[in-house]
């Protein structure tokens, strides 16, 4: 299973980042092959529909879910309609503390 | 702690009071999200400011050397952002929404898709803290995106300069501006005044911002113009089970401690209104 | 002759200003027609005893995506320059989300599949009044949650100049953006409000900046004389702008207006002074159209 984590930089070691629609980075964790990939998110300077634009990138890498700081409400129900089930986390965590905590 | 005052229409005061709660915070993030018409940073003017453009969207232009007439653009313009002036086809930038359909249409490839960057943000020090404001350029929609970038910097120069609280000067009417604003803030405030238009806006105000928050506080400005509109604006908010937390008289100390570039606070700290302001103040902070 | 009232910022006495100075019109025996384009807050309807005529809906374009058509190439997504298509090819989703979408009917323009359909919805409406001696009133109104208010606006003053009278008076929408300059724009002079404080002062100057990079002609009311400070005076004197009236402040006059009543059929002084404004204003208006 894939999850996709709202990241400020591009390691292991950074934050995670509080935004879901505006995050700077995605953190796409595989729990199988315990690998991590991250990847800019193009729609961090979008003019409008932030969030909507970020369901669907996550989406198409097909992840079943999301950790981030804040889901709008515009954004939960886009979420349950792609099967993606939302975890917050507002502590400053990093994305490996959040990993080590996916994989309890 | 993130507050946000906010008043539906413009003009209750709601940018006056929200300076004297910034005087009182002592040492906060200022924040003028009523972009079309900032003007905190006139009682509380920043030192060391650093400007930056923003961009807040794009606008078509056609090269006229390259259209050929065929008044393509004109026909799939949504927006009658097209019109023919002395038999050339032209862009009013101020219809034009930027969709681009006529850039991407274009047979001749004439149009263009330019960057609108007049709109700027500011960001500086003043004698309680930091402030940071935005000004559109004149003719620019406030899409609440706007407001997102001001807010997104608030909250990093808080983390930043271990300033825990931003009070938010909110822009007018209840549109996306308000929703960018509200959004994620915890408390908001909001500054009315007893007249019937001012009643018609609170429940308005108030409908909208229930819909995605709980901490609603009400602030009833120069009460005593009509005691019968108070009273009702008090039953409402007793229904809606939102609490008033202050009433202020009219008094022209308020506009006189503007002219002076002060708060009211700053100006008479032991007046009525700067007492009831603190008693808001602390109900609003410590609840 | 479209008259505007506006004010660079609310609160300063721009309905204050209209709903007198229509009043004012019709008792000095012109022909003239209030219209409320402050389309996100329309009030100034609030000040009189009024029967509703008749709605008109405004509408906006919208897209209908056929997923049974649709062949999932992505084309109209990539046309939407406001994220409105939510688009998941993976999983087969695609989807309007109609609080993005302009209306600019790209996605229409751009899909070959003939999967998009055109449809419409309603934003918002132009209301029709008339009160007991058959004056008539407009208003438009922005439906709640919709964020397009400039084609309201441009709607409601199509249907005023569509009526006939020698007067139209706006009640425009506040502050200094698009919605300002729309109501603008369709009008032949413009009315300013302002108050003599630095707040309303800074308001102001953006207001005249706009007005000017648009070639319009304008006068200036300062309401609530007496408070604030001369600033504002000393300003409107080195641009040169005319003054058309001053109002005092006063206690009675925000007493009216709180109940929602019209200081002009109540203080006889401010009668005159608004026959004084009627007047300088259509001669202001006629002197340059
Ligand atoms: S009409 Fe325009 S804004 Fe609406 S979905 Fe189509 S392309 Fe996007
Ligand atoms: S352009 Fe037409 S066929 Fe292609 S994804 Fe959009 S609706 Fe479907």
């Amino acid at each position: 299973m894939k999850v996709a984590i709202t990241s400020r930089e591009n390691s292991i070691d950074s934050i995670i980042d509080s935004r879901f629609g505006r995050c700077a980075y995605f953190a796409i964790y595989d729990t199988e092959t315990k690998e991590t990939e991250f990847v800019k998110n193009p729609n961090k300077e979008a003019n409008e529909g932030a969030g909507p634009a970020s369901v669907k990138f996550i989406a198409s890498y097909r992840v079943e879910k999301a950790v981030s700081g804040e889901f709008g409400f515009k954004i939960k129900s886009l979420m349950n309609e792609v099967n993606i089930q939302m975890i917050v986390i507002q502590e400053e965590k990093t994305i490996k503390e959040i990993v080590d905590l996916l994989n309890k | 702690m993130e507050i946000a005052f906010l008043s539906g229409k413009g003009g209750t005061g709601k940018s006056s009071i929200c300076s004297a709660f910034i005087s009182l915070a002592k040492n906060v993030i200022a924040v003028d999200c009523d972009v079309d018409a900032a003007n905190l940073y006139l009682i509380f003017p920043p030192e060391n400011t650093i400007e930056t453009s923003y961009i807040s969207g794009k606008n078509a232009i056609i090269h006229q050397d390259k259209c050929i007439e065929c008044g393509l653009c004109k026909e799939l313009c949504q927006f009658d952002a097209i019109n023919i002036i002395e038999g050339k086809f032209e862009i009013d930038p101020v219809s034009c929404d930027g969709c681009a359909l006529c850039f991407r249409q274009c047979p001749s490839e004439a149009i263009e898709m330019i960057d609108s960057d007049n709109s700027k943000l500011f960001f500086g020090d003043f004698r309680n803290g930091s402030i940071i404001y935005g000004r559109l350029s004149p003719g620019e929609e406030n899409s609440g995106k706007f407001i997102n970038v001001v807010r997104t910097l608030a909250k990093e120069k808080s983390k930043e300069l271990g300033i825990e609280n931003i009070i938010i000067d909110g822009p007018p009417g209840i549109g996306c501006p308000f929703m960018s604003t509200i959004t994620g803030v915890d408390k908001v405030i909001i500054v009315t005044e007893p007249s019937m238009s001012g009643l018609f806006d609170l429940k308005r105000t108030i409908d909208v911002a229930k819909s995605i928050m709980q901490e609603i506080y009400v602030i009833i400005n120069k009460y005593d113009l009509n005691l019968e509109v108070t009273n009702q604006i008090k039953e409402y908010c007793l229904e809606m089970n939102i609490k008033i937390v202050a009433c202020l008289p009219f008094d022209k100390e308020i506009v006189d401690a503007m002219i002076n570039s002060k708060t009211i606070i700053e100006y008479n700290y032991d007046s009525d209104i700067s007492k009831r302001i603190k008693e808001a103040y602390q109900i609003v902070f410590k609840s | 002759m479209n008259i505007a009232i506006a004010s660079g910022k609310g609160g300063t006495g721009k309905t204050f200003v209209s709903t007198n100075l229509f009043k004012t019109f019709q008792s000095l025996g012109h022909s003239a027609l209030l219209v409320d384009c402050d389309v996100e807050c329309p009030n100034s309807l609030l000040f009189f005893d009024l029967k509703k005529l008749s709605d008109t809906i405004v509408k906006e374009y919208r897209p209908i995506i056929d997923t049974n058509k649709c062949v999932y190439c992505g084309l109209c997504y990539e046309y939407c320059e406001y994220n409105a298509i939510f688009y998941v090819p993976e999983l087969k989703q695609i989807k309007l989300l109609d609080n993005l979408c302009h209306g600019c009917k790209a996605c229409t323009v751009a899909c070959k599949h003939g999967a998009i359909e055109n449809s419409s919805t309603e934003i918002g409406q132009v209301s029709f009044f008339v009160d007991s001696e058959k004056h008539i009133f407009l208003e438009g109104r922005l439906k709640e949650g919709k964020i397009a208010s400039i084609p309201i606006i441009k709607s409601t003053i199509k249907e005023a100049l569509s009526l006939s009278s020698d007067f139209v008076l706006i009640d425009s929408s506040p502050g200094t953006s698009c919605p300002f300059i729309q109501t603008a724009v369709r009008s032949d002079y413009i009315v300013l409000v302002t108050e003599p404080t630095p707040f309303g002062l800074s308001d102001l100057k953006q207001a005249v900046e706009t007005l000017d990079s648009i070639n319009k002609n304008y006068g200036v009311i300062i309401n609530r004389s007496g408070i604030g400070n001369i600033e504002v005076y000393d300003y409107l004197e080195k641009n040169k702008i005319p003054i058309i009236a001053e109002i005092p402040f006063s206690k009675e006059i925000a007493r009216y207006y709180s109940e929602g009543k019209l200081a002009v059929s109540y203080l006889s002084e401010i009668k005159e002074l608004f026959e004084e404004i009627s007047n300088k204003i259509i001669k202001n208006g006629n002197s340059i159209s």
